[in-house]
């Protein structure tokens, strides 16, 4: 488990030495990836045999370690980032040449320091280690988000880095600190360690200040940052606000409502019932606003606030399909929305676009593009033959089993509303008469190894329908 | 008759005779390397003192065999010795730094004078930290005080006289005061030994002169350590003085101040007769918030950084005070371990500003345009000593707000809690801005080939930054002591 | 009523005391400040040394067939005292200089205005 936090680590310092030479500076970066993938896949026969190992970092406070432990979601989490970051490292090449971006070393090396401390949330086995390493994520992206370094960019780091900072330290750190008081600890631990503490009351408002504290989980009011963070360039705006950052958010809230609170005292305070439907609101607000977005990695961002919104509600609904349903739609909506975002990129660096309204008729100059977009689109919006069908599907279930239906029209409408506001894009792109200048002349395909990088999610896509046991049984094990 | 026994001595005899003989060496570069030596051995003097006091508890020597209370007695305990090892630290480390700094901002006939004003300075702090005397106290706070003031009078602009006019002026009302204040408790007590104090005081702690007394001492001790309202004499005093003197007196002279008011409140009168009888608890804890929120608020508007760091400092001497003001064994320890802390952080944020100021010749924000391409190490520096002054994890900044919070909880003040997040927030945009600055905007159209500051200067600058780091995560040293220290000023066990 | 008379001393030095401070806060001139910060000292040190006397003591000198003896302490403490106003006064007066020759005058509304458009 060491070695997931110091082999990006060690990479940073390779990539920076390596920076007059950009073949080989890549190279690092595509080996540490894959070595980091690895490590992360060899961890996980242990945890599917029941085995949770931990290492203990450091002791900063008497009795509250700097501490790492496997779990299930950990591993989970870890699979998709680490996995990811291989792919997207492939999309970057493509794309920050294409582009023709300047300080890629700069990038490069940043990449790799936020996936350390994604491994460091991921593998975290109590709250302040997590806490630690979610703010070195913060602190690590900024500089990605801000890459362009113009005013625009700095005006959204602003936004970035307060609303994540401010949430953090005013919100997380005093539910840290009072969980602590409270339970004289902080551990993750199956079944929660917060039961019997305190009366309901404080145990709500202790539960809202998690919810809300956690900014990266994009719930509203709090969710300003993401579409800021679009500024950046798309291979950030893919790993970090589709996968990394963003998953970073819902996956600490799950942990916190499986591993702190426990499902058995999660589904009787009442806070938590206010808090589904808040969940419920970002997801409705945050579809009905990405209709009406013409910049299309706008809309991807709405789209990505609302999604997150179903990962916290399954987390809040925290019943058994809830919690499954949740720690799937992680890995479903990472795969799409990766791919989506992928497709955004490559449209910019191929033909400069970036409103959706320019796009129609797209297709027929890059078919493979906009036919993967129509794959995770599908996924978004939960139908067949894509993976999140299963999540959503699990999602609603957990809805039925807590008596919400009031909760499971929800998921409905937002399907639905998922529809209106993604099919029509690859649709426009091949069955509309082009705009502007699309004429087809011969395709105009994106580089070569963005491609490849969009080819392989769009798979991944297909792929977590057609065989979503090993998922389905690494999430059902969450909570033992 | 050994050494080491006369060590609680020799750390003051030592810088104190060495203040004279610096006056006889003339060229500058020798008298920075003696202060230099000096203030090594000072240190090995302190680290060794410091072990002393963990092994065997508070160490205690009479002056010239006199026994106490008759004779003046100096008196270590965990609290001196943590604060002597935070006073001969910073120096140790500062010297080094200054010797390129001074060079170019004193004119060089005076450097030699300089330095001797420095080791007098030196001499002070240590003697107020060391010392078991009432009396002995004030004389060695008139030592530091007076050569503060001329160490600040030496900047370059003009300016640096007026600041240090009036901080002699609020600084001497101030000393006043305290002596007022020790010479009512020596009419009650008919001692001024500290321990002699405590224990004859409860006697006569009813009596209308006592509480007088009280009232003098800390409305003296808090113009000492700027507590807000007290502490208009610092942003100025701190903006115009010598980049060295700036760093030095930052990390150092409040903290000592601090030490002082700890003494009196809790060694001398007590925590029961100070936070019940007086009320001290609230009054400390409002003036706290005031000097967190009003302080932080105004270095937002600063241009100067200097500036801004000198209401920084008042507003991280609020959180100490916020620390003490709780009573509890959390809140003090909150309160002394931001002591080292703060000294850490605010000393190489100083320390980097001094070199941007070698470099550049100015500490105005605009002016600091696009360094941080031209000067990365410092503004690395910078931004890690920044990150420190919010809070972030993985610094010694979060371990301070983290106990403060975990002490605010306990008490059951959680309003306090929240109100010293905010007081983050208001870190984060004035820390903000300065990052924004140097890596966001341009370099000034008037490029003068400006480089990264030499050797000499980064690296007393990185090794408080990394020092900052190190105990951000291996806190066993600074949080054990102040524990102890915490526990044994209010008479409970760790 | 007796107390009160009684404890002249005290008022004397109250009433100094605050005409000292009175003198630093009121007066612009940065000499007067100094004379001010003098008076105030002053009078601190009248508190000790009254303080210090015995009623029928007579001087702390060993003297045969003397039994009570005023209280020489005070005296030492003051003594050090004096010498650190002298030194404060001296390093004052100094800088008083200093910022006549920069600014051309010590008043400190002169002084604050030149300072202003900075």
């Amino acid at each position: 488990m060491l070695l997931a936090l110091t082999v990006p680590l060690v990479a940073v310092p390779l990539v920076v030495a390596a920076r007059r030479r950009p073949n080989l500076r890549e190279s690092v970066t595509l080996i540490a990836a894959t070595l980091l993938f690895g490590l992360v896949v060899s961890l996980a026969p242990q945890v599917m045999d029941g085995a949770r190992p931990a290492v203990i970092l450091a002791e900063p406070f008497p009795g509250l370690p700097l501490a790492l432990a496997l779990e299930p979601l950990g591993l989970l989490f870890a699979l998709i980032a680490s996995f990811l970051w291989l792919i997207t490292s492939v999309y970057s090449i493509g794309y920050m040449r294409g582009h023709k971006e300047q300080h890629q070393t700069r990038f490069y090396a940043y990449f790799a320091i936020a996936l350390a401390a994604v491994m460091g949330v991921a593998f975290a086995g109590n709250m302040l280690t997590l806490f630690v390493f979610y703010e070195v994520l913060t602190l690590s992206t900024y500089p990605l988000v801000t890459h362009a370094g113009t005013d625009q960019a700095r005006r959204a780091g602003r936004v970035y880095l307060g609303l994540l900072l401010g949430t953090s330290i005013v919100f997380l750190l005093l539910a840290i600190a009072w969980t602590w008081l409270l339970a004289g600890t902080t551990d993750f631990t199956p079944g929660g360690i917060l039961s019997g503490t305190a009366p309901a009351a404080t145990l709500g408002l202790l539960l809202t200040l998690y919810v809300f504290g956690v900014g990266k989980a994009a719930l509203m009011p709090f969710h300003r940052w993401l579409p800021a963070a679009m500024v950046a360039p798309t291979p950030v705006s893919a790993l970090l606000h589709a996968v990394a950052v963003v998953k970073a958010g819902v996956f600490t809230i799950l942990k916190v409502s499986v591993y702190l609170f426990g499902s058995g005292l999660m589904i009787t305070l009442v806070a938590s019932q206010w808090l589904q439907y808040v969940a419920a609101a970002t997801i409705l607000l945050a579809s009905l606003v990405a209709m009406r977005q013409d910049n299309l990695k706008a809309r991807l961002a709405y789209s990505t606030i609302s999604q997150l919104g179903y990962v916290v509600l399954g987390a809040l609904l925290a019943n058994a399909a809830g919690i499954v349903g949740s720690a799937m739609h992680i890995a479903t909506h990472a795969f799409g929305k990766i791919t989506l975002f992928f497709c955004a990129g490559v449209i910019l660096v191929a033909t400069h676009k970036t409103e959706i309204s320019q796009m129609r008729g797209l297709g027929r100059r890059m078919p493979i593009t906009m036919m993967a977009f129509l794959i995770a689109s599908l996924s978004i919006i939960g139908l067949p033959p894509a993976g999140g069908t299963w999540s959503k599907w699990y999602l609603a279930i957990g809805t039925l089993e807590a008596g919400q239906l009031a909760l499971l029209a929800v998921l409905m409408i937002s399907s639905l509303l998922n529809i209106a506001y993604l099919l029509p894009i690859p649709l426009h792109a091949f069955f509309s008469a082009p705009s502007g200048d699309n004429v087809p002349g011969g395709t105009y395909e994106a580089p070569l190894f963005s491609l490849a990088a969009i080819i392989i999610t769009t798979l991944g896509c297909l792929v977590l329908f057609f065989y979503p046991g090993p998922l389905y049984q690494l999430a059902s094990q969450i909570g033992r | 008759m050994q050494l080491g026994q006369h060590l609680p001595i020799l750390q003051v005899v030592i810088p104190l005779l060495s203040a004279p003989l610096c006056l006889l060496l003339r060229n500058g570069r020798l008298a920075w390397m003696f202060t230099l030596a000096v203030s090594w051995l000072v240190l090995a003097g302190a680290v060794w003192l410091l072990l002393q006091v963990l092994a065997h508890g508070t160490v205690s020597y009479a002056l010239g065999t006199w026994p106490a209370p008759w004779g003046i007695e100096y008196h270590l305990d965990h609290v001196s010795a943590f604060v002597l090892l935070i006073v001969s630290g910073i120096s140790a480390v500062v010297l080094p730094f200054a010797g390129k700094s001074v060079a170019r901002e004193i004119p060089a006939d005076r450097v030699s004078l300089f330095y001797t004003l420095y080791l007098l300075c030196l001499t002070g702090l240590l003697g107020i930290v060391i010392t078991g005397d009432a009396f002995n106290l004030f004389v060695f706070l008139e030592i530091s005080a007076l050569s503060s003031y001329a160490l600040i009078s030496q900047g370059r602009d003009r300016r640096a006289l007026t600041a240090s006019y009036h901080y002699l002026i609020l600084g001497t009302i101030g000393a006043t005061f305290i002596l007022i204040g020790v010479g009512l408790l020596y009419m009650m007590t008919g001692t001024l030994n500290m321990q002699d104090l405590a224990a004859r005081l409860p006697a006569v702690t009813d009596t209308r002169t006592v509480r007088t007394a009280f009232a003098f001492l800390v409305v003296g001790i808090s113009l000492k350590l700027a507590l807000f309202p007290l502490h208009l004499w610092l942003p100025n005093a701190y903006t115009y003085a010598p980049s060295v003197v700036t760093a030095f007196l930052a990390a150092t002279a409040t903290k000592v101040g601090v030490y002082v008011l700890l003494r009196f409140v809790f060694t001398i009168f007590g925590a029961a007769f100070a936070f019940q009888a007086m009320s001290l608890g609230p009054i400390l804890l409002v003036l706290a918030l005031l000097a967190i929120f009003n302080a932080s608020t105004v270095a937002i508007f600063q241009d100067n950084l200097k500036r801004m760091l000198a209401y920084s400092s008042v507003a991280q001497i609020g959180y100490m005070v916020l620390g003490i003001s709780f009573a509890s064994l959390t809140g003090l320890t909150a309160g002394i371990l931001h002591l080292f802390n703060h000294a850490l952080m605010k000393g190489a944020l100083f320390l980097a500003l001094g070199a941007v100021f070698y470099q550049l010749g100015t500490v105005q924000l605009t002016q600091l345009r696009g360094l941080g391409r031209r000067m990365p190490w410092t503004m690395a520096a910078i931004v890690i000593g920044g990150l420190s002054l919010v809070g972030v994890p993985l610094t010694v900044g979060f371990i301070s707000k983290w106990y403060l919070i975990l002490a605010a909880l306990e008490s059951g003040w959680w309003p306090v809690a929240v109100l010293v997040l905010l007081g983050s927030l208001l870190a984060m945009v004035y820390i903000g801005r300065l990052v924004e600055t140097a890596y966001f905007h341009a370099p000034p159209e008037d490029d003068r080939e400006v480089r990264e500051a030499p050797l000499s200067m980064l690296l007393p600058i990185w090794t408080l930054i990394l020092a900052n780091l190190y105990f951000g995560i291996d806190t066993s040293l600074t949080v054990g002591v102040a524990r102890q220290a915490a526990a044994l000023l209010l008479g409970v066990s760790p | 009523m007796a107390t009160v008379l009684g404890l002249y001393n005290y008022w004397i030095a109250i009433f100094l005391m605050m005409t000292g401070f009175y003198v630093v806060i009121a007066h612009g001139n940065l000499v007067k400040k100094i004379v001010g910060l003098n008076i105030f000292q002053v009078a601190v040190f009248i508190l000790y040394i009254s303080m210090g006397k015995v009623r029928g003591g007579s001087a702390p000198i060993l003297a045969e067939g003397v039994t009570s003896y005023s209280n020489p302490l005070p005296h030492v403490l003051i003594l050090t005292a004096i010498v650190v106003g002298v030194a404060t006064t001296a390093l004052g007066l100094a800088l008083v200089i200093r910022i006549n020759e920069a600014y051309g005058t010590v008043e400190e509304d002169d002084i604050h205005s030149q300072d202003e458009p900075e």
